[in-house]
Parts: structure tokens; C-alpha cells; sequence
């Protein structure tokens, strides 16, 4: 079998078993990447000669009997918008920072350093995280390894396509309104978005403050919970990371493989409302299906301002943050300055309007005007207060409910180009995903399932917040019952693989 | 809410972004109906409801106040587009508080 | 429209550079001679993906400032951002606080030429400053931008407009900062730009029909530096708004004209306009979201009240009551520690002296305070100590000690200085270091003698001069006296001795 056919967890046991080395494992990852990057696009960046570096160090660290780390030599990729300060660029997938190298390495990036992960390369988003298809990267888009005519979501979609193509076990990601959740989804890979709070957002490049959260990828449940796991806690420099001794970070692993049950599932009507496709519908019925065949209870709820009015919400709330978020791209002191202006506020109008994207200067315009005096009232305070309405919901539900389950996106993979001009129908992407962003819980996409013109189908699952050690183990209760993850898009079955199995 | 082609612009200066050719009106049409979209939260009642804008009750985050080194100048500077000696060299400024 | 009906109202926001040693939201230290762009990191230069962590020193000192203002402190504060672009401030918006601040609703009384005017405060927050902008150098057509003054602590005072003079606004300025220097809350130097002025001015022009106050257009100047601007600033507008509402009393009224911004140039003593009404600003404000809220607990409040110290006026009327000149108290109250020195150095010099005479009665007090305003601050100057320093160097006691043995005669004051600088050096009592060095003072009679005859013998020319009526003759035989013995004769006797034999 093809070595990037094996799972994080595989990779983990096979390096502590010495049945292959690091640097096998990422030379594997890098031949996988060269062959498929071209077509695919799903990293900005690879850096292959300190991912060697790393590899070997961890190879020789771990034949010297040294101390390891949490992922010692399991090569893995970060999503662009997480500073690195490797010589890599930091890209948010925008032209607008140029040539701009961090000096600083994010809190998840020295989390992954110090559990001696090998990090190969930066991945593909929409710019600056906007987006539901990657389609907004200034850079090119990336494409759905399951279909190469179509999008593989957004905005982590390098990330995702790059893990469902086994071009690395496992990636990070980041989720602000789906962006996790929803490529996994469409790419067919496990995709976690934590409590807000869990994970230290220092070092993720902002686009809605309140919003953001930085979580894995990874092929299977174990994979996702083994990042997360090396990615979760306290940071003092994230004033809003929750502090330790309120919220411990439990082992997201050691109890994995135990079911829980009794389990009460929320089936929300809203989810499956107008929009939905009917066969990404079946498919999630079908997964629902399998929960009561293992014991669990389907129990119909309402969360009635999680749809339109969680979209509307949303569209408010992140783009006001945004707004004032992207306040900074000026080329002042940092990124692309125009070389075309008469003085300096030209020189900020030009700047910001060649660098940035559509997407981009549609909601930083978005949030200006909401926050602008005389409509701040009526948008951002009105927004706020809907919020609080869309976290009751979850209160409330969580009151009768273990956990909600619908589907992921309403529909599968679209078509590259399909939703472009209209930004309005891609912001419906995100329909079921916006709601646990502002409510600050925590969620997760399964794979489920595939339509039959073979395109995968993600099935969510939202918890009551600082339980993903339970959304974990009750996502593997499903997981155990099937093998989406041992299937692998055409493209990616390399010269010798066997296709098809689990491993 | 409709968006006029000068409230766009107002807008777009507000936010510091230069608009050219079909720009001004292409996204007036675009934002118009987005904002005609988030304006069913009008039809929400929240008379009774606080704004929502922390999502956890985290309070009295403080740090100590110990001095840590701060970058090296050329560290601070590498990403300048235009320096001049150890400053950020930018246009020149006419008016003391021009930053409307 | 008579003259004493254009009442001048002022208000006065003030911001303070707090004495923290590092920035509000990052750990660069704040330092004021710095080499351009070398106190600067991630954070306070805005780069992608910082986010911004409190001080807890600069929330305690504005906390003490404002409940030493007798502002009540709410439950919670919070932070907002406030928008504006400009190079010197990196991330086009500014951490303030807008509509929830940590103290609201207090006041200070100001001395204004021996009247107390009760200036009321509106409000006091925290907030980042922002770095700064300056021309290019030989005039290029550029500016450049330093970034280390980014970040620092702010304290920002608003004041309700109970000011009505332009001495008042003054007296106003020096008062907080007083305030502020004597808590240890901020330097207050004012040549490193540490406390920055915005008077609004206006005139009350009567009342209207419903007896509501009418007045002309609000102007707000911008950024003085100094109280000498600000008193010149403020009376040059009070001067303007009456010109301009004379030229147009129905025009010229805050109805019409509302609030505009002014900047001052103290060379040419002009304002001039810089934003009109609708130019203003659209801060847009938004919460912060990368900040939580800071909710105080009552009881670190109680006791921050509790542990501020007796407060410049109450200190000074309590010396001026001691019999100490005003100008003396207000000297030794200007700092906390300096008035606590002396309470203390007071206090242990009446214990030393109990059995040794009524100087202390008579003289005691302005012994103290001659040392201290002398001697303490000529040492905390050429030191570049804090008083703090001073005094675990020299506790009261020891400066007590020393005192005594001047007053007793035992060591002449010459002496006593000398021993003053060695004991701060060597950090060693008086006694110890006269007794090592041998310094008592010589008192007996027979070896001054012997040291005038040395004088008068070696200066026969300054003896005649003397004698032919040149008094500072006199004064030069008395330092060749003093010296012969080495600068330890007691000064009194030699000069007794020396005019005995002087014959004058």
C-alpha cells in the first residue's frame, strides 16, 4: 500500500514501531504533493527542504531514545492564514501583503514545532478567509479532488483537498461561519471546529475576531482528535483562549472508542428545509439511520433563528469585524504599497483596492456601513442581539438533546464558477454551519456518504461547548459502523495503490 | 435598502478603498442586495434582548507588567515598503490630524 | 449682548502617559529616548494576526487616579475600537474605551490664586497612544513614521466645562498633574510630551426663551503640550469666539455652527481650523473583541481608596497649619514620598532630640525641610534616583541622626554635608562615618587659637585690610582658620576668637 494511504495514527504507530522513518513518510508526502499540486493547487507553499530538516532531526531524535513529542515526525500542512516564520510566506491567499514573511510563528504553529510535526507547506484558502469555494484565493482556486471541475468549499479548502488527496495525513484549518466544517464536507474528510476559546487564535491571521477558530483535518476521527489534542489550550497572549483551570483540556483519545449512549440526537427542521438538496438529504438520512440502529434516539427540535436569520447575523456580525480587521492592509508598514499615488490617502485608496480581491472589498464595504454612524443601531447592535437569540436556541436544545446533527452544506461539490457572480447564493453555502460560530460551539463534519455522481456528503454534528472530547467519541460511533475514509478520490491512488480497503 | 452609486462611494472611501469604471455600480447592485437580505432581522423582536458580543463569560484578562525584548529595528522594518533609515517612510503629510 | 453675559465655557480632556514600564497591550518597554523603531513587536506594530493582552499596572493606576479624582468606578468597563486611519497608528484603529469606562463621575478642587473652583470630571478611561509622524528631515517631500510611542498607556481625563478662564484651565492642568505625580501615576514631564491638553471652548450667550443656556459654536483644540500653550490657547479663543459672535450674534451660535476642531501654532499665538462640522469623524466604534470586559471586585476597589495617601491640598493646608510658609508646602507636597520623608524625618528627629534642647521647638521644622529641599533633591538630581531609592538608602532615622549631630555642634554643617554624601554612597549611619574619619568637630578654645594665629599669621595682609575697614577680609581670615584645622573648628568659635583678636 501507498505510504500516504496510512492515517496520522497509522503513521504514529508505523514511526514508533520503526517500520518506516520520517523522512520517508515526508519524502512520501512531498512526491504525492509534486504530483498532484499542479493539478489540484491546493498549497500556496511547500517548504521541502525544512520539512526534510525536520524529518531527519525527529529520525534522529527518536534513535537517540530523546524525549518526542505528540506528532513527531507526521508531516502536516497550515492553512495560509497562520503565520509561520520559517522563510514561508504568509499569504491569507491576497496580494495585498506581498512579499510579507512573519516574524512570528503562531501558537498552533509552535504548538505543532514543539510536538515535532513536519510542516510541509501552506495551503490554499479564500482570501483572507471569505469565502465558501476557495474561488476568492488571488492565487488561483483549489480544486475538489473528488470532481477537478469543482470546488472543494471554502475557505480551507487547500487544506481540506490536501488531506482528501493524501497529500498530507492531516492539516490545519480555520472556521469562522463553515470554513472548516463545509470544505470537509464537500472533500470528504473529518473537519472540527472547536469551542471558540479552545484553541489560541494568536498568530491566525483575524477576520472576525469573535468568530474565528482554528481546527483539524483529518481523514479519520482519531487523525482530527490527535490535532486537536496537539493544538488545544490556554495562550496568554489570546486574551479571549479560555484559561486552564476553567476548561482543562481533556485526552481527546483516550476514550475515543467508547460509544455514548444513551445519546439523544437533535434532528433540527431547519436543517432540512427548502434548500436542500434531496439527494445530500438521503444520505444524511441514511447516517441519521445508523445512530438508531447503535441505540441513539432522534428527537426533533427547532432552531428557529438558526437558518436565514444565523446568515443574515452573520453577514453583520463578521463583516463588521472584518471591516475593522483589514483596516490595517494599508502598505504603510507591511505588504503591497501602489506605486501609483498622488498623496497619502491615495496611496491608502489605491493600495487597498489593487490588492484586494471582490470578495474582500464587498464586505470590508459591508462592515463599514453597518458600523457607520447612524446605521450602527439599526445592523451591528441589531445583529448582536439576534446572537443571543441563536445561542438560546442551542441552550435550549441542549437541554433536551446530547447533541444536533443535520447536514453539513446544503448541497454537494458545485461547480467551479457556478456561484461566482452571485455572492448572495455562495453566502447560502453556509447556511447550517454559521450558527454554532456565533453561538461559540463546538462542531464537526463526518463524511457520510457520496451522491451518486460520486461527490462526497458531510454529515454535522454540533455539541454543547468544551464537550468535543463527547463529539469526538460520537462521531467514531459512526465511523466504526462504516469506511468513508478508506475510500480515496481516483487521483489520488498513486502508481502502486491498491484501491479501496481500510488500512 | 438600496444603495445609491454616492453612498457606495461615501463607503468605499470610509473604508479606504479606490473605486474605478463599472466598480461603483456593480457592487451598490451587489451590497444592495445583500443588505436587503440581512434586513429581515428587522422583523425580529429583540426589544427584550442584550447584545450578545463576547461568547464566553471570560473576564479581567491582565498581564504583568514586565518588559520583554522588543524586535530589532531591521526586524521591525523588513516588510517596509519604503524606509527611510530606521523610520517607515510614507507620503508626505500636509495636515497635523489629516486622518479622517 | 452685553459683555458679562459672554460667560467663557470650558471643558479640558487631558491625556497622561501612565509610569508603567511596559506598553498597554504588549511587553515593549516604554522608553523615551529610544532609537527610532527599536521598542516595537508584532503586537504594537499591528501586524496580521497579534492580538492585544491588558497591562494590569496601567488598569491599577488609572483605577487610583480616578477614585483619587472621587470618581465612581462601575461594575464593568469595557474596550472599544475607535477608527481612524493614519500612518502613526499601525492598525487604523485605536483601544479605547467609548461608552463604559473605568471611572465616571468624579471631581477635583483647584486652587486658582486663593479661590477653590470644584472642576467636575466626566469620565476617566484608558487607552492606547499612537506613534509618531514627523517630516522628513532638509524638507523632502515625505514624511516618516517612529513607532515606538505606539502602544503606550494613556490616561485620558474629561472634564465636565466648569472652567471659565483661561488661568482656571491652567490651574486646572497643573492640578491633575500634581495629582498624578503625587500618586506615582504618570512622570508628568513635560518635555518628553507626557501630558497632552484639549480645551473646548465656547462662550455662554445667554438663555433662550425656556431659559435654556444658549451658546456660540464649541471649538476644540487639538494636542497642546504645555501649560503655557494651553493658558494662551485658551485665552485666544475665549478672544476670537467674543470677536466672531460680535461681528454675527444671530450666526454665530452652536445651533448653527455646531462643534469644530482647531489646531494651535504657539509661535505666531494662532489657532486655526482644521475640521468643521461635517468633517468629523465616524470613529465607528466596536467593541473590542480580542479584550474581555474588566469587572472589579469591589473589595481591590475598597482598598486601592483605602491605600491612597493624604492628597496634596489636604498636605499642604496641614503644613501651612504647622507654620511652614505656602511655598514650602507646596514643595515638599508636590511628591507623595517627599512629604512622607518629612512627616517621618519630623517625627524621628523630636525622638533623638528629647533630652537635648528645644531646638527642635523652635527650629525643627525648618531644619527638616532645609535638608530635604537642599540636600534630598540635589541628590535625587545628580543620582537620578527616585525618592523610593532615597529613601531605602537613607531612612529618616539615619538623616535624623545626622541633624542631631549638626544641631549638638558636634560636626559644623560643612562637616554634616560632606557626611550626608558619604552616607548615601556608602550607605552607612552618620556616627560611623565621623568617628572612622575622625571628624568631630573642634570646640576647644586653646586649638582654635591656635589655628586663628596660624590664619593671622600667614594673612598679614588681609589682617590690615581688615583693620582699614574691609569687612570681607574677615571672611577670608575665617577660611584660612577653618581650614588649618581642617574644616573641623566649630565656625562659632573661631569667629569669636577671631574678632577677639582682631580687636574689632
Amino acid at each position: 500500500m501507498n505510504l500516504t494511504d496510512l492515517t496520522a495514527c497509522q503513521w504514529r504507530d508505523a514511526l514508533r514501531e520503526g517500520r518506516t522513518s520520517s523522512r520517508e513518510a515526508t519524502d512520501a508526502c512531498l512526491a504525492a504533493i509534486e504530483r498532484l499540486n499542479p493539478i489540484l493547487r491546493a498549497f500556496l507553499s511547500v517548504d521541502a527542504d525544512g520539512a526534510r530538516r525536520c524529518a531527519d532531526e525527529v529520525d534522529r531524535r527518536r534513535a537517540a531514545r530523546e524525549p518526542l513529542g505528540l506528532l513527531a515526525g507526521i508531516p502536516v500542512a497550515v492553512k495560509d492564514n497562520m503565520c509561520t516564520a520559517d522563510g514561508q510566506p504568509t499569504t491569507c491567499a491576497s496580494r495585498i501583503l506581498g512579499s510579507w514573511r512573519a516574524p512570528y510563528d503562531a501558537h498552533v504553529v509552535e504548538r505543532l514545532r514543539a510536538e515535532g510535526a513536519v510542516i510541509v507547506g501552506k495551503t490554499n484558502l479564500d482570501e483572507f478567509a471569505m469565502g465558501s469555494s476557495t474561488e476568492n484565493s488571488a492565487f488561483g482556486t483549489t480544486r475538489n479532488p473528488w470532481d477537478t471541475e469543482r470546488v472543494p468549499g471554502g475557505s480551507s479548502g487547500g487544506s481540506a483537498a490536501a488531506v482528501a488527496a493524501r497529500m498530507v495525513p492531516f492539516a490545519l484549518g480555520s472556521d469562522t461561519g463553515g470554513s472548516i466544517r463545509q470544505p470537509a464536507a464537500l472533500c470528504g474528510v473529518v473537519g472540527l471546529k472547536p469551542t471558540y476559546g479552545r484553541v489560541s487564535r494568536y498568530g491566525l491571521v483575524a477576520f472576525a475576531s469573535s468568530l474565528d477558530q482554528i481546527g483539524p483535518f483529518g481523514r479519520t476521527v482519531a487523525d482530527a482528535a490527535l490535532l486537536l489534542q496537539a493544538t488545544a489550550g490556554h495562550d496568554p497572549r489570546d486574551s479571549t483562549s479560555v484559561s486552564e483551570k476553567d476548561q482543562p483540556v481533556p485526552d481527546y483519545l483516550a476514550a475515543l472508542d467508547e460509544p455514548v449512549l444513551p445519546l439523544r440526537i437533535g434532528v433540527p427542521r431547519e436543517f432540512f428545509g427548502a434548500g436542500l438538496d434531496p439527494e445530500v438529504e438521503a444520505v444524511v438520512r441514511a447516517a441519521l439511520a445508523v445512530y438508531e440502529r447503535l441505540g441513539a434516539r432522534l428527537v426533533e427540535v427547532s432552531l428557529p433563528h438558526s437558518t436565514e436569520f444565523a446568515i443574515a447575523t452573520y453577514y453583520i456580525v463578521a463583516t463588521s469585524e472584518a471591516s475593522s480587521n483589514l483596516a490595517r492592509y494599508d502598505g504603510v508598514h507591511y505588504g503591497r504599497r501602489s506605486s501609483d499615488h498622488a498623496d497619502m490617502i491615495d496611496m491608502y485608496m489605491r493600495s487597498r483596492a489593487q490588492g484586494f480581491g471582490d470578495e474582500v472589498k464587498r464586505r470590508i464595504m459591508l462592515g463599514t456601513y453597518a458600523l457607520s454612524a447612524g446605521y450602527y443601531d439599526a445592523y451591528y447592535k441589531k445583529a448582536l442581539r439576534v446572537r443571543r437569540l441563536i445561542r438560546r436556541d442551542f441552550e435550549e436544545a441542549f437541554r433536551r438533546v446530547d447533541c444536533i446533527m443535520g447536514p453539513t452544506s446544503p448541497t454537494a461539490a458545485f461547480r467551479i464558477g457556478e456561484r461566482a457572480a452571485d455572492p448572495l447564493a455562495m453566502y447560502l453555502s453556509d447556511v447550517y454551519t454559521v450558527s454554532a460560530n456565533l453561538a461559540a460551539i463546538p462542531g464537526a463534519s463526518l463524511p457520510c456518504g457520496f451522491t451518486r455522481a460520486g461527490l462526497p456528503v458531510g454529515l454535522q454534528i454540533l455539541s454543547d461547548v468544551f464537550t468535543e472530547d463527547r463529539l469526538l467519541r460520537i462521531a467514531r460511533m459512526y465511523e466504526r459502523e462504516t469506511d468513508w475514509s478508506g475510500r480515496a478520490p481516483p487521483l489520488a491512488a498513486g502508481p502502486t495503490a491498491r484501491r479501496g480497503g481500510a488500512a | 435598502m438600496a444603495l445609491s452609486r454616492e453612498e457606495v462611494l461615501k463607503v468605499a472611501t470610509l473604508s479606504r478603498i479606490r473605486l474605478t469604471g463599472g466598480e461603483e455600480e456593480r457592487f451598490a447592485t451587489q451590497l444592495s442586495a445583500i443588505l436587503e437580505y440581512v434586513d429581515k432581522l428587522r422583523g425580529l423582536d429583540t426589544e427584550a434582548v442584550e447584545p450578545l458580543a463576547h461568547a464566553l463569560p471570560i473576564h479581567n484578562v491582565l498581564r504583568p507588567d514586565e518588559p520583554r525584548p522588543s524586535l530589532a529595528p531591521d526586524q521591525a522594518l523588513g516588510g517596509a515598503p519604503e524606509r527611510a533609515g530606521d523610520c517607515f517612510k510614507v507620503p508626505r503629510v500636509l495636515d497635523e490630524d489629516a486622518g479622517a | 449682548m452685553s459683555e458679562p453675559q459672554l460667560a467663557p465655557t470650558i471643558g479640558l480632556e487631558v491625556h497622561m502617559h501612565l509610569a508603567t514600564r511596559t506598553k498597554l497591550f504588549c511587553p515593549c518597554a516604554v522608553e523615551y529616548d529610544a532609537p527610532p523603531n527599536s521598542r516595537v513587536c508584532p503586537v504594537c506594530l499591528g501586524m496580521p494576526g497579534v492580538l492585544p493582552v491588558m497591562n494590569e499596572k496601567a488598569v491599577e493606576l488609572a483605577v487610583r487616579m480616578a477614585l483619587a479624582l472621587n470618581c465612581e468606578i462601575p461594575d464593568l468597563a469595557k474596550w472599544d475600537r475607535k477608527h481612524y486611519y493614519y500612518p502613526d497608528l499601525p492598525k487604523n484603529y485605536q483601544i479605547s474605551e467609548y461608552d463604559q469606562p473605568l471611572g465616571v463621575g468624579g471631581w477635583l478642587d483647584v486652587d486658582v490664586a486663593g479661590r477653590t473652583v470644584r472642576v467636575g470630571i466626566i469620565r476617566v478611561h484608558l487607552e492606547e497612544d499612537a506613534g509618531k509622524l514627523m517630516h522628513a528631515e532638509g524638507g523632502g517631500n515625505y514624511s516618516v513614521v517612529d513607532l515606538n510611542r505606539t502602544g503606550t498607556p494613556l490616561l485620558e481625563i474629561v472634564s465636565q466645562p466648569d472652567i471659565h478662564s483661561a488661568e482656571e484651565a491652567r490651574a486646572y492642568g497643573e492640578a491633575l498633574r500634581q495629582l498624578a505625580v503625587y500618586l506615582g501615576i504618570s512622570r508628568g514631564d513635560m518635555q518628553l510630551g507626557q501630558m497632552r491638553f484639549e480645551p473646548n471652548v465656547s462662550l455662554r450667550i445667554g438663555s433662550d426663551a425656556a431659559g435654556r443656556p444658549r451658546y456660540t459654536p464649541i471649538s476644540e483644540i487639538k494636542n497642546l503640550n504645555s501649560f503655557r500653550s494651553l493658558e494662551r490657547a485658551v485665552a485666544f479663543e475665549i478672544a476670537r469666539h467674543r470677536e466672531e459672535y460680535e461681528a454675527d450674534p444671530e450666526g454665530y451660535t452652536l445651533e448653527k455652527l455646531g462643534k469644530t476642531t482647531r489646531g494651535w501654532r504657539d509661535d505666531s499665538g494662532l489657532s486655526f481650523l482644521q475640521r468643521s462640522k461635517e468633517e468629523a469623524h465616524d470613529y465607528r466604534y466596536l467593541p473590542e473583541p480580542d479584550l474581555v470586559p474588566f469587572m472589579p471586585d469591589r473589595k481591590w476597589v475598597d482598598e486601592l481608596r483605602a491605600s491612597l495617601p493624604e492628597l496634596p491640598a489636604q498636605r499642604i493646608a496641614r503644613y501651612i497649619a504647622m507654620g511652614l510658609s505656602a511655598e514650602i508646602a507646596q514643595a515638599l507636597a508636590d511628591e507623595n514620598l517627599i512629604g512622607q520623608y518629612f512627616d517621618d524625618l519630623t517625627k524621628a528627629v523630636a525622638r533623638l532630640s528629647k533630652t537635648s534642647g528645644d531646638w527642635v521647638s523652635t527650629r525643627g521644622n525648618k531644619v527638616c525641610h532645609d535638608w530635604i529641599l537642599q540636600h534630598v533633591r540635589r541628590t535625587l538630581n545628580e543620582k537620578k534616583d527616585d525618592m523610593g531609592e532615597f529613601r531605602s538608602k537613607m531612612p529618616a532615622e539615619r538623616l535624623a541622626e545626622l541633624i542631631q549631630l549638626v544641631e549638638e555642634g558636634k560636626i559644623n554643617r560643612n562637616t554634616g554635608v560632606e557626611v550626608f554624601n558619604e552616607m548615601y554612597a556608602a550607605n552607612k549611619p552618620a556616627s560611623k562615618i565621623v568617628e572612622e574619619k575622625g571628624l568631630v568637630q573642634v570646640a576647644d578654645s586653646g586649638a582654635i587659637e591656635a589655628f586663628v594665629d596660624q590664619a593671622i599669621a600667614a594673612n598679614a595682609k588681609a589682617v590690615e585690610d581688615y583693620r582699614g575697614g574691609k569687612k570681607a577680609s574677615f571672611g577670608r581670615l575665617m577660611g584660612e582658620a577653618m581650614k588649618a584645622s581642617g574644616g573641623k573648628a566649630n565656625p562659632q568659635v573661631v569667629k569669636e576668637i577671631l574678632l577677639k583678636k582682631l580687636g574689632g
